[in-house]
Parts: C-alpha cells; structure tokens; sequence
C-alpha cells in the first residue's frame, strides 16, 4: 500500500510499487494537467513537485513523474498543476499570460509546477535560481524570451519575501493555494498512518534509487518488478566527513551532494560541474550511486570520482567489502558486484589546498545532454612540478576510463605546455572510441585533447600559456 | 491582446487528445512496424500476438475495406506495408488490445521475417540510380548561359543541410468513436481535419459525410501533423470500422520519432556569377531533394524551395533546378519554412562563399543585391519590396558599425575566445503555392444573449489564430472578446478546409470571419436603423452601445441582437473567402503566386569557445515587416519562437540515420533542440510598421513562418567566428553546424591526422 497527499487530498493505492506516478496521477487520478512529452526525463512536461517534511518543515523539489515510481513518494506530499490553481489565475499564471509565454500550451503545466517550486525555495529568489528551476523544462514555441520575461517578473516578486515563510509568502501573495499551510500537519497524521505498517520482504528484487536510468533503459521490467527502493532509506541519505574523507551514502542525490557545504568549499568548482549535468528535477531524483552503477562509458560523475579516486562499499545486506572506483569497471556494463550487492556508500578525499579539480564535458547541447567526451582531473602540484594526477576520461572506450598510464607519467612532471601536449599523445594510446550518435572517432579524439588542455588552461593559467598549444 | 488560451493553458485545464474523457469500451491500438528500411516481407506470423493478453484484434492490409493508400498528392504510399517495406517504421500491423500496456506486450510478440535490400539515404545516390519521386522541374528567368559571359567572377559550390524533426511536445495521435449508421468520429490531433477526413474516407470506404473530425487544439505542430497525422487517424477509424468499439492511438515518443517523416534534407549544388559592382548577375542551382520514400508533401515543398531560391535579392538570370529523390526514409515532410529555408541556405552560401574568395563581407555583396520594388522573381511576380528598409533599419538602429568594431576589437585581445556576425535579410511569400488551397470559410453565430461563436477551418496549434480570429468579430461587433469563443475545428461544420499551413492561416480564416461578420454587421445596423428610425449609414456599433452619428443612443448590443432575432432576422452567417489576384501556371512555372510577401533583417552575433569547440549565440537583431501587427505580443512570440527554431536546425538537432537507414537520434537524450540556456542572450526585435496596402487580415502580414529563416543567420556567423580563429579553415556548407563540425573546422589539420 502506497500512501501520500495528492495536492489537497489523501490518496492510496494497491497498484505495484513500481507503477510510475506519471501514469497514476493522469490513468488512475483522471488529473490531465500533466503532460506526457517523452517518458524519460527529456522534456519536463510531467514535473510534479516532491514535498517532504524534513526538520519539522516541508521542502519541496521538482520531478519528472515518468521517472518516479509510486513507491518513492510514499508517505510525502505531491503537487501537480491542479494543486497549484487559486481562485482566478496565480501570480505566475498570470506572468505567463501577461507576456505570452504559453502558446501551444502542452509543456505549460511543467512550467508552472517548475515555478511552483521556485516559490516554494528557501534560498534566497534570484532570476538565475528562476531560471535553474525551468531548465529540465523544454519548450518548443516560444523561444523562452517571454518565459525569461515571466521569470523576470516572478522572482521580482518574490524578492519581496524578506524573511517571511516560504509558503506563507507564496499563500499571501496568491502564489499557492491555501491548503498548502496545512500540508505539514497533515503530513504528521500521514506519517502516523504509515510507521503502524511493515514493509514485507521481497525476493528477487531490483535495487533502486532515484530510477531516473532505470526507467530509461527498463520500463517495462520496472513497472512489474519488486523493487528495494533504497531512496527512502534514511541511513543511506547521509553526508558525512570523516576526518578529511567525505562520506556519502549510497542514496544522496545530486542535489544534496551539490549543497553540501564542505564538498562545496574543498572542490570550488562544483556549482560550474553540476550545471552541466542534467537538469534540476533530475538531480533532485537521480542519485550519486546510482550513476556509477549504471557504468556507462559517458555517465558523469563516475568520471568524477575515478579522478577522485573514489571509494565504494558493497553490501548483500549480510557482507560489506570495500572496492575502488578505478578498479570497478570491468568491461562494457560489466562491474566488480553481485546482483545481490548495492553501493551502501562512495567515500573520497576531499582535495587539499595542492589538489585541484576541474570536469569538462562537451555535448550537443550545453546543458540537459549527455557528452560526446567528458573528462575530470584531480591533479597535486608543488610548486611547479605535478606531484599526483588522477586523469578520466568518458565517452572514449567500453567503460568510463581512468587513463592509468598518462596520470602515471604526468607524476613528477613539470607543470609546461610540452608536459600536456605529451599527456595528451600518451592518452591518445589508452583510448578506443567508435563512431556513434554522439560523434565519430576523430571528433572524440580531438576533443578529448582539447578537453585534456582545457584542464591545464583552467587549472593553471599563470603556467600554461595558451599560446604555445597553437604553435605546437 | 493576451492569447485567449493563456487562462486555461496555465492552469493545465486545456484539453488535448490524450486529456479526451475516454469512453467506456475504449480499446487501444499500437503499431507494429518494419525495422529493416528496404526488404521483402516473407512472413508475418501473429500467432503468438493473436493469444497476448487482452488482444481484441490485429490487423493488417488485407483488413482494409477501401483502398490501401494515403499519399495526398500522389498516390504512392499504403497504409499497411503489403509484400515490401520501404523504411524503417512503415506500419505493417496494429494490435488493438484493452490497454496501452497490452497493445504494446503483444506487438513485441509479433515475428516478420523480412529480406532486407540495400538501403539508400542520399538522396544524390537515389539520383544516380534514378529513383525519383516525381519529374525534376526549372524555375528559369532571363539567360544563364548567356550571362556568365557577363560576370567578373564565378564561383561554384556545394551546399547541404540536414533534417529537423519536429518536436511537437504532444506526439501524433488520434481517438476514432463509432456513431450510428457506420459513421466515425475520430479526435485527431491534426493540422488538416479534411486530409484526415478524405484519408479516412478512402481507407474505410466511407464516404466523405460519414467521417466527422474534430480538432480542439494541438500541442505543437510546425507542420509535422499537416498529412503526417493520416496515419494515426486512418489505423484509428479501421479498426473502430471493423469492431464498432471506439479506438485510440497516442504515440510514445519513440514510436512518433522513427514512423514520422521529417523537415526534407537538401543537398544543392550552386553556381554564382558577380560584376565588378558585386551586382549578382546569374545564378544557378540544384536542389536534391530528400523526399523518404514516398512523395507525403515533397513535391509541394520541391516548388517553394524553387520559389525562395533567390530568398530577397534581384537575380536578372537564374536556372534553379529541383529533384525530388526517392530514398528510403520515412516520408519527409513539411516543416515550418516549407523548402524555403532549404533554397536560402544555398543562395546565402553562394554569396559567403563569393565574398571569402574575394576578401570582403558578405554583407557587401548582400546589400548591393536586395530586392527594390518591381524587380522581378525567378517566377515571374514583381515585388512589393520591404528588404532595404529592414536592413537600413537594422543598420542604423542596431549601430552596426560599432557592432563590427566591438568584434574586432574583442576578437584581437582573445586567444581561445572569437566573435562571428552574420547578417540574414528574409523574403517568404504568403499564399499556398497550389492556388486552389488560399480559400477558406467561417460559420459565425450570434446567439440571442449576444455570445458570438465562431466556427473556422484554422487550427489552434501555439501560433494564436483562435486570438487573432475572436479579434476580428470583437473589433467588428465591438463587443469584448470574452464575448466571442472560438469552437473546435470539426469537418461536419466547417467543410472542405485547406490544412493549417503557408503562414496562411489567419489570413484566410480571419478574411472569412471578417467577411461573415461584416454582413452580419450590415444586418444588424438595418435593424437599428428601423428601431433609431434613422438610416443603416448612420448606424455605428461602439463599445456594446449603438450610435447614430457618434452619438450614443439607449440601445444596446444585447437588446439589438435580440430585436433582430425577434424580427426573424438571422443572426447567423457562413462566409467564404478565397484570395484574389493570385495564380500560377505550373506549364510555364510563371504567375502571381503570393498575395504579399514578408521581408526582414537579422543581425546575429556569435562566441565561439576554440578549444572546446562550442558556441553561444551573443545576440540576434532583428528588424521585421509586420506591415500592421494586429496582436504584437502573438507575433513577437511566433519572431522569437520561429528564431530560435531555425538555430536549432542550423546548430545543434542532428537528425542521424545509419546506413541502414535506421534512426539513431530516436529520442530526446540523442536528439537536441534548444533548452533555455542554448537561445541567444539577446533578441531584439523592432516591427517595420508600414500602412501599404495588403491582403493580410487589418494588414497584419502574416508571422508563421518567415523567422525562422533569420536562424540561417547563426551558421555563418559561427563560419565567420571560427575564420576569425583559423582564417585558412574553409569547412563543408554542410548544416548544422554541431559542436563536432565546429571543432574539426578549427583544427582541420589535427583531424585529419587522428581519422588516419
């Protein structure tokens, strides 16, 4: 039995957990608001927001519903279009109508739950946080000037908040409909409900966490499958440092990786880093975890932390052991773990103030795409003198690469443009690409040199003079 | 004027076919369709299919009571794959089943053995073997041959741009209803209810009258849903044909992207011929056209493609030459644009190409050749000219020169950094090219409390015509347009309908609403006179109120309607409007084809990044001949919505088949179209206003189409960008231009030595 609150109203059911809330809310709820554009993630014309109560208030994140399974809303507040309606059109309806940011209307409805969101913000409102909070929404029509127009509007608005409740500023200011000031408690009565219930055993089951790849790749196995949901798993929701080793549970999300204070200040660029991966209600879903386990050869933060020299903890729910990153990958969606094994934790050194980090990645479309090639380094220096390199590469061989014979021989190299220029032949060696949809075997050559060169560019701008990789 | 649609838009209120309350019995259908692209079907075994779960029936060509065909212009394409299929995704059955799910569990279980034959893509390739889907034609003015004589330089080249599929964010669909007496009511999500209709009608055996189609709205269409939405309809209303159940189909994204056909890919070679002025004295071209592998709209798009080959300048001798080649793709189809953009991507390339060679500015050679009024097309029609004010204005209020300065300046002090512009002057003509489709009619009701519905032939897909209409009756009547509602588009009331396309929609629709609410009007203001006691000429309709000579008077819009209903007097009206003046003699491919054409002005401006390859589009400047806007908050969102999906198609979608013709950019994670952060910073848009007469509706040009063309202005300004790194590189015409073209443009040497 899945429970939660459907915008106003307590709603349960006995569907399989693994039904996908997109389905339920539009086939079983006859709520036609929410639009079915792609059914992977792609277009945001099903985001719904994901209310949860967390240190006695609700936050609130955007999803795309085709990727959500029913039983990863259990026990939490969902909001659709229809939950966002007031009596005449809301502020941000009325935005939208004002400056002609609707006209076939179909992704409208993921527009304003997006912005629905936004409103609903803790963090200071800025047009650039409006903004972020429609970028998993496509629209076809318009052109998005008028939204960028509608958004300018919004966030003047809600600038206005000062240091009133979210929700109370957004009830007040005809945002949000009323109900939304008794969602907490009703939460607490919810929650009540459900602690009175056992989970059953399940056999044969699927891991999941966020299923945002899942759901891509195996819809139907899916939405028949049992599934261990392991998103709502509390224990594996925790960020931690430990000493200088940061500790992330097998559960977090992007999202919560990307505000976590400490990883925030060791890796400064990672507000740039996350930008380019997905789209904020993928992030809110899709886990860190999860993205290493599904071992694509362009997935993003595997390249990441094989710079990192990421940590992993298996468990079967009886064993633990410990494998690294760089040893985890075997061959073409082919890991170091059992079918019975998930990732409990990802552990790594946060990098010292020698030890920089930078990711590259260059796709189609900047932002919400998967790369042609990507790349992350991890590199230590003294003085001028490389001392550690930790070099990855995606998108470049069967599995998300870590250039062990480059990162070797860049150790004790001199921090010059003659060193990458031969880092980047070296690595030319331990690549394989092929010809695909997202590029051919010169492209992603070429890029991966340029993108092994951006690094230094980046990193090292007082040694590395751009100049000289034009006459090399 | 807000768009009318806005209130239940925002609110997720407006319904579309997959919000259609469902019947009970509703069954729903899903397509089992070829995966080889060109091959013989040895056997189709539905055994297995047959005993899925909550199967109802499978059908197949021999299930086909009327004819096996619905090609619109030329009958070339079934319905059903019958021995042979043609491209990957040719239907070759439906399942219909008591779910979605189980439609698409018992597809899986359907076994086609099917001997695959070489398959071709390129449509030069189908040209060298002779494929073609029709005859190849010539648009011709003055004497090429003779005027190459008179040219201080030529230059010849070639130029390619790929596909765009459309992305219409609710996919094709349609929902078919049995009604009494073997009549269909089929919900469609349809561009053109009366293809849909004749398309059923021929496939069922029904006659026309039998066959009931309604369109409340679309969730985008951009020409995707003009005939591509037949098949849908048709596979719908068979099987409800057969097994009186009401039948629905709503594509999965996937399924919609492999079985549609999309924007034509060209591939064009040109030659060009400049005097010493920079005077563009002849021109030729030929077009290879990328029809798939049946005709769909291909031969119409053929002739636009001959008729934009020019795009705004005065050319005295042009010979362009059109080909239409069979191949074995999907059937391509029309895309916003319609073969316009495909014919100026080449002339622009010709002009870039001249002005490389010869050290200077394209805008050079651009500007010396706009078109003035009276100069002639490659058609024989003579311009109402609009070009050189759109690009003096663009100059002068976008500060060009200092534009250009600012570029050099800042691409002198970057190394990894440059800045590219490109100017992009636009014509499009306004009028369906086969002049019988520029007609169209409007059924205008007043009902006895002064309500006003209006019923047309136009469809509500974004552009904001249903807006645009209730304009006309409010301005006529007077009323407030909440007092006019626009009913859905339905073949049992308004008959007959050209599809919702060639920008002509308001137009057409709009006239024929005018039209009925003008002799309405002219009823009405006979009533008040009898109940003023004054003449019909006196008579003014003002704000609900009736006047006599600006003199407001007791009676209202209200009691004037019910008056006239008391009288016996109708307050109903269908009107019919077809455009005058146009023709065309497809024998001597010369006439009068458009009503009116639109001009324009894009400056674009670009940053490429030089190591990585990768773009931004800094800014584009427009100046657009909207003649006499009547909704300038429509027409702004149809500039900067047309824009920014022409630099989709000109940068970053790439559509890729492999060899085999099989569709590799299937899905929104391999197919990309511009997301909020890949539109330009900036677009400015200034409306030339001009009073002229036209035969727009209140001289408000039409706005569909024509902006999308400034997109063609981003390719070469990233050409223009990446010459400014590498001034040596002189990359393929070849759009788009993806970040891998971009890169390999910027380093060719270095990619030439990785590729070995």
């Amino acid at each position: 039995m899945v429970k939660f609150i459907l915008n106003n109203k307590e709603v349960s059911t006995d569907l399989p957990k693994g039904t996908l809330l997109l389905d339920f809310i539009r086939y079983h709820q006859h709520l036609s608001g929410t639009k079915i554009g792609c059914r992977e993630g792609d277009c945001g014309a099903c985001t719904v927001l994901i209310g949860e109560k967390k240190n006695e208030k609700m936050k609130y994140h955007s999803v795309t519903s085709c990727l959500m399974a029913i039983g990863n809303v259990h026990g939490k507040h969902i909001v659709t279009v229809e939950g966002v309606n007031t009596a005449g059109l809301n502020f941000v309806q009325q935005a939208f109508t004002d400056e002609g940011a609707s006209q076939c209307g179909f992704c409208t409805p993921g527009f304003m739950v997006s912005l629905a969101g936004f409103s609903l913000q803790v963090e200071t409102p800025t047009y650039e946080k409006g903004i972020e909070a429609v970028n998993g929404n496509i629209c076809r029509c318009t052109g998005y000037k008028s939204i960028e127009r509608s958004i300018q509007k919004i966030a003047d608005k809600l600038s206005e908040r000062a240091n009133e409740n979210a929700v109370d500023f957004a009830v007040n200011n005809h945002f949000l409909p009323d109900y939304f000031k008794s969602i907490p408690e009703r939460m607490e009565a919810l929650q009540e409900s459900i602690s009175k219930e056992t989970e059953q055993e399940l056999k044969l089951a699927k891991f999941m966490g966020g299923g945002t790849d899942l759901y891509v790749q195996q819809h139907d196995a899916m939405t028949e499958a049992e599934i261990h949901f392991l998103a709502t798993r509390n224990q594996l929701q925790q960020i931690t440092l430990n000493g200088n080793t940061c500790e992330m549970g097998g559960a977090v999300t992007v999202t919560e990786m990307a505000n976590a204070a400490f990883i925030q200040e060791a890796i400064p660029s990672l507000p740039a880093i996350i930008k380019l991966i997905s789209s904020t209600p993928i992030r809110n879903m899709a886990t860190i975890a999860g993205n290493l386990v599904n071992a694509s050869p362009i997935g993003d933060f595997n390249i990441l932390f094989l710079a990192l020299n990421a940590q992993l903890l298996l468990t079967d729910e009886h064993q633990e052991r410990k494998v690294a990153l760089r040893n985890f990958y075997k061959g073409y969606k082919i890991m170091d773990k059992g079918t019975n094994e998930y990732v409990k934790q990802i552990s790594f050194q946060l990098p010292d103030s020698d030890t920089h980090v930078n990711f590259e990645k260059v796709c189609k479309r900047t932002h919400l795409d998967i790369a042609s090639v990507n790349s992350a380094i991890s590199i230590k220096i003294n003085e001028d003198q490389i001392t550690e390199a930790g070099l990855a590469v995606g998108g470049v061989a069967p599995i998300p690469l870590f250039l062990t014979k480059t990162s070797e021989w860049l150790k004790g190299k001199p921090l010059n443009h003659e060193s990458v220029i031969e880092a980047c032949a070296l690595a030319q060696t331990e690549v394989t690409p092929i010809t695909d949809v997202r590029g051919s075997i010169a492209y992603k050559r070429l890029l991966m040199e340029q993108l092994i060169k951006a690094h230094f560019i980046r990193l090292f701008p007082e040694f590395i003079q751009p100049d000289k990789f034009l006459s090399a | 004027m807000k768009n009318i649609d806005s209130y239940t838009h925002t609110r997720g209120e407006s319904v579309y076919l997959d919000d259609i309350p469902l019947l009970a019995g509703t069954l729903f259908a899903c397509c089992f369709d070829s995966p080889v692209a060109n091959g013989i079907i040895e056997n189709l075994d539905l055994s297995e299919a047959e005993q899925s779960e909550g199967v109802v029936k499978i059908l197949t060509h021999q299930d086909i009571t009327g004819e096996n065909q619905i090609g619109g212009i030329i009958p070339d394409e079934p319905l059903f794959a019958e021995h042979h299929v043609h491209f990957c995704g040719m239907p070759i059955a439906l399942v219909i089943a008591e779910s979605d799910h189980l439609a698409k569990k018992a597809v899986k279980k359907i076994k086609a053995t099917i001997k695959a034959l070489p398959a071709i893509t390129d449509p030069r390739e189908a040209f060298a073997r002779g494929e073609l889907t029709l005859p190849p034609r010539s648009f011709v003015l003055g004497n090429t041959a003779s005027a190459w004589k008179d040219c201080t330089h030529i230059f010849e080249g070639r130029a390619d741009t790929n596909g765009q599929e459309h992305l219409y964010i609710e996919t094709q669909g349609a929902y078919a209803i049995p009604a009494e007496n073997g009549a269909l009511r089929i919900y469609s999500s349809t561009q053109g209810p009366t293809a849909v209709q004749r398309t059923v009608s021929r496939v069922t055996g029904l006659p026309m009258h039998k066959v009931e189609i309604d369109v409340t709205r679309l969730g985008g269409g951009f020409g995707g849903k003009e005939d591509q939405a037949n098949t849908w309809a048709a596979l719908c209303a068979l099987a409800t044909h057969h097994l009186k159940r009401p039948v629905k189909y709503s594509l999965h994204r996937m399924e919609d992207m492999r079985m549609t056909g999309k924007r034509n890919p060209y591939s064009s070679d040109f030659k060009i011929g400049l005097d010493k002025d920079l005077k563009i004295i002849a021109y030729e071209a030929t077009f290879y056209q990328n029809s798939g592998a049946a005709a769909d709209l291909s031969p119409a798009i053929l002739e636009r493609t001959l008729f934009h080959c020019n795009n705004t300048y005065f050319i005295p001798n042009v010979k362009a030459t059109a080909i239409s080649c069979k191949t074995n793709l999907p059937p391509n189809t029309a895309f916003r644009g319609f073969g316009g953009p495909q014919g100026m991507f080449v002339i622009e390339a010709s002009i870039v190409h001249a002005a490389e060679q010869l050290g200077i500015a394209p805008a050079v050679i651009q500007q010396k050749n706009l078109m003035q009024t009276g100069d002639e097309f490659p058609y024989g029609q003579k311009v109402v000219s609009e070009a050189n004010e759109c690009w003096e204005k663009a100059m002068h209020l976008y500060q060009n020169e200092s534009l250009l300065n600012d570029i050099d300046v800042f691409n002198k002090s970057n190394t990894w950094s440059k800045k590219g512009l490109a100017m992009m002057p636009i014509c499009f003509g306004i009028s369906f090219t086969n002049t019988l489709m520029n007609q169209a009619r409007a059924l205008v009701h007043i009902y006895t409390d002064g309500s006003v519905a209006i019923s047309t032939g136009a469809i509500e897909m974004g552009q904001g015509v249903n807006t645009k209409i209730a304009q006309v009756a409010a301005q006529i009547f007077s009323i407030p347009i909440g007092q006019v509602k626009l009913n859905t588009t339905n073949t049992y009331r308004i008959a007959n309908t050209s599809p919702s396309a060639a920008s002509a929609t308001a137009d057409l629709n709009g006239k024929a609403t005018q039209i009925a609410c003008n002799t309405l009007l002219d009823r009405l203001k006979n009533v008040a006179a009898e109940l003023l006691h004054t003449v019909a000429d006196e008579i003014e309709l003002k704000e609900e109120s009736i006047y006599i000579k600006w003199q407001k008077t007791d009676l209202t819009w209200k009691q004037l309607v019910l008056s006239a209903y008391n009288k016996r007097i109708s307050l109903s009206e269908h009107a019919h409007y077809a455009t005058p003046e146009i023709h065309f003699d497809k024998t001597k491919e010369k006439g009068h084809p458009f009503a009116y054409h639109v001009f324009g002005t894009a400056i674009t401006t670009v940053t490429l990044d030089c190591l990585r390859g990768t773009y931004e589009v800094d800014a584009v400047r427009i100046v657009h001949d909207a003649g006499s806007s009547m909704n300038e908050l429509i027409d702004r969102g149809q500039i900067e919505g047309g824009l920014v999906q022409g630099i989709g198609w000109m940068t970053l979608e790439e559509i890729v088949y492999d060899k085999d013709g099989k569709l590799r950019s299937n899905a929104l994670s391999t197919y990309k179209v511009p997301d909020i952060y890949a539109v330009p910073k900036e677009i400015s848009i200034d409306f030339l206003h001009t009073e002229k007469n036209n035969l727009a509706i209140f001289r408000s040009k039409a706005v569909g189409e024509p902006p999308l063309m400034y997109g063609i202005g981003t390719y070469f300004a990233i050409r223009d960008a990446i010459r400014q790194f590498n001034p040596k590189s002189n990359p393929a015409f070849d759009a788009p231009f993806t970040p891998e073209k971009v890169l390999l443009a910027l380093y060719p040497d270095r990619a030439a030595e990785l590729k070995n």
